[in-house]
């Protein structure tokens, strides 16, 4: 993986996460969890007429998952369900401007995993096993 | 002990010429798979060339060249760690193959409810999970010699703590995949003799790297990889005393490994073939026996030797800089270490060092290398980096090393 991944912005986010916490009383909320690295979110959402009032995640992890975690959070405030639905691992690459590679990819997918997780246990109270996928 | 050559010793291994990330390839991961010579890739290369054909039962020239060549590299191998003789080499898939093999024949046989299984906190999966499988099966009692305050070295104490519980078994390894200490096998298992358990010794990470002799270190079982010691993917090797192996059942059913197979009975094939049903991994055998005449070639005492210079030299340097923790005896216990070295930078993630020092060129591993919990319970971490050295490698590379610690240093901002 090129050097470049590991950004100013990247660095920042991971020193110093926004919207790290906790929401009480959210509408929805998803752990995830990855014993090879020990990558570990929880990730909370209050959600008001279908758009992402809220947002705060929790946990601990490398460089990529928690900066990522911390621009995604930042990036979804005021966004529809249906446009997050929509996200992909194409917008991870473009909140760090390159593709992590594969050896990272699962890194810097964890809080958008835990994000889609939510949200469609929210919509439909089941956790589907297709959002096992991004 | 000679000086090796180091700068022949890396011509012989093509892949070091690759670029890695534009870099020239440091690589520092030979205790997950070793790299290959050519004179290994070369013997895979001529069987397929000149004599490929099926072992054991052809009765035409090419046969006969297969055969010798499969069954004159467990002479080869059972000399390599001075076994009595070859009747005693079993080719497996791997160590975890072996040590499975051993739990599931002899620990079947041998293992009943209530019974004890010791095994060591620093174990790798494969000589953890076996045993785990076997204890909930026979409703055994799987249990674990703890590490010694500084959570680098056997607690002598607890092992002898529990002995007196008289396990069946002592499954340890030889030299640990993340501390790198090297474990006196045959004072342990001298001790755990005398309380009746059977001893094995997983050598996954000694074969490759040390002067090995199984009757010396007395043990009943001991099992490694041929990948992890300059030869192919896909072929190890479990040695058992004769004895033992001719009281196992064999596990795996199919040609080769009977005598006479009637309607509703059948015979054994001798020692080992016993154990090896159907056709053999023929490539594995014939580049392990290039493997080990390579390694017979350097000299196994000079390799260690060798690998202990880089090390020594790795942990003085590593030692010097700010915000970097060692796990595993330090230098002042160099008789105790092998080369793996497992390390940790305050603040960063070990998977983002992996990936910084990869982007230098620089093969590193991070993570829990497959012992979950010495790292996780133990050495108290999700993962940890680690850097490991084989024979081709040289001090020069431990410095690119240390030059990629400055570089995560300097990322991550840590240590101004």
């Amino acid at each position: 993986m090129p050097i470049d991944i590991y950004a100013e912005e990247l660095i920042s986010n991971y020193e110093h996460p926004h919207n790290k916490g906790k929401i009480n009383d959210p509408n929805a909320e998803m752990h995830e969890y990855n014993p090879i690295c020990g990558d570990d979110i929880t990730l909370y959402l209050k959600i008001k007429e279908d758009i992402v009032d809220d947002v705060k995640f929790d946990g601990k992890g490398c460089a990529i998952s928690i900066g990522v975690a911390s621009m995604l959070t930042d990036s979804i405030k005021g966004k529809r369900l249906e446009d997050i639905d929509a996200m992909g691992f194409k917008d991870i690459v473009k909140i760090l401007g390159m593709d992590p590679g594969p050896a990272r990819a699962k890194c810097a997918s964890i809080s958008l995993k835990a994000l889609k997780k939510a949200i469609f246990l929210y919509q439909h109270k089941t956790v589907d096993r297709d959002t096992e996928k991004l | 002990m000679k000086r090796l050559d180091v700068e022949s010793i890396r011509r012989d291994f093509p892949i070091l010429n690759v670029k890695m990330r534009g870099h020239d390839l440091v690589y520092l991961d030979s205790a997950a798979t070793s790299q290959k010579p050519v004179q290994v890739i070369d013997s895979i290369y001529q069987y397929y060339t000149n004599y490929n054909a099926n072992i054991h039962r052809g009765i035409y020239e090419l046969a006969e060249l297969a055969t010798d060549a499969y069954d004159g590299s467990k002479d080869k191998v059972a000399k390599f760690i001075n076994a009595n003789s070859m009747e005693e080499i079993v080719y497996v898939m791997n160590t975890t193959e072996a040590i499975n093999l051993v739990a599931l024949s002899w620990g079947e046989e041998n293992i009943k409810e209530g019974d004890h299984i010791l095994i060591s906190e620093m174990e790798h999966h494969s000589n953890l999970v076996p045993w785990l499988l076997l204890a909930n099966r026979k409703k055994a009692i799987l249990d674990y010699i703890k590490l010694d305050e500084s959570k680098t070295m056997i607690d002598m104490e607890s092992l002898k703590e529990e002995l007196e519980k008289d396990p069946k078994i002592l499954a340890i390894s030889h030299s640990s995949n993340v501390l790198g200490t090297i474990n006196d096998v045959k004072a342990i298992g001298s001790l755990a003799h005398k309380h009746g358990a059977k001893v094995l010794v997983d050598g996954a990470q000694s074969a490759p790297h040390m002067p090995v002799d199984v009757r010396d270190i007395d043990c009943d079982f001991f099992a490694f990889s041929g990948h992890k010691m300059l030869g192919p993917t896909g072929i190890g090797t479990l040695y058992a005393k004769k004895d033992i192996l001719n009281s196992m059942p064999p596990v795996i059913g199919g040609g080769d490994m009977i005598r006479t197979v009637e309607k509703y009975a059948c015979t054994w094939n001798d020692l080992p073939w016993k154990f090896e049903a159907g056709t053999s991994n023929i490539e594995g055998g014939i580049g392990l026996s290039a493997a080990v005449d390579y390694l017979n070639k350097v000299g196994m005492g000079n390799i260690y030797a060798h690998e202990r210079d880089i090390t020594e030299y790795a942990l003085k340097r590593l030692s010097e800089i700010s915000n970097v923790s060692v796990f595993g005896p330090d230098y002042n216990s160099m008789p105790n270490r092998s080369g793996v070295i497992s390390f940790a930078i305050e603040g960063v993630h070990p998977h983002d060092i992996a990936s910084i020092f990869d982007s230098m060129g620089i093969a590193i591993r991070a993570g829990h290398h497959c012992a979950m919990p010495l790292v996780t319970e133990l050495i108290n971490e999700a993962a940890v980096a680690r850097m490991s050295f084989y024979l081709y490698n040289r001090k020069d590379e431990v410095d690119r090393a240390i030059d990629a610690i400055a570089e995560v240093k300097k990322i991550f901002k840590i240590g101004r």
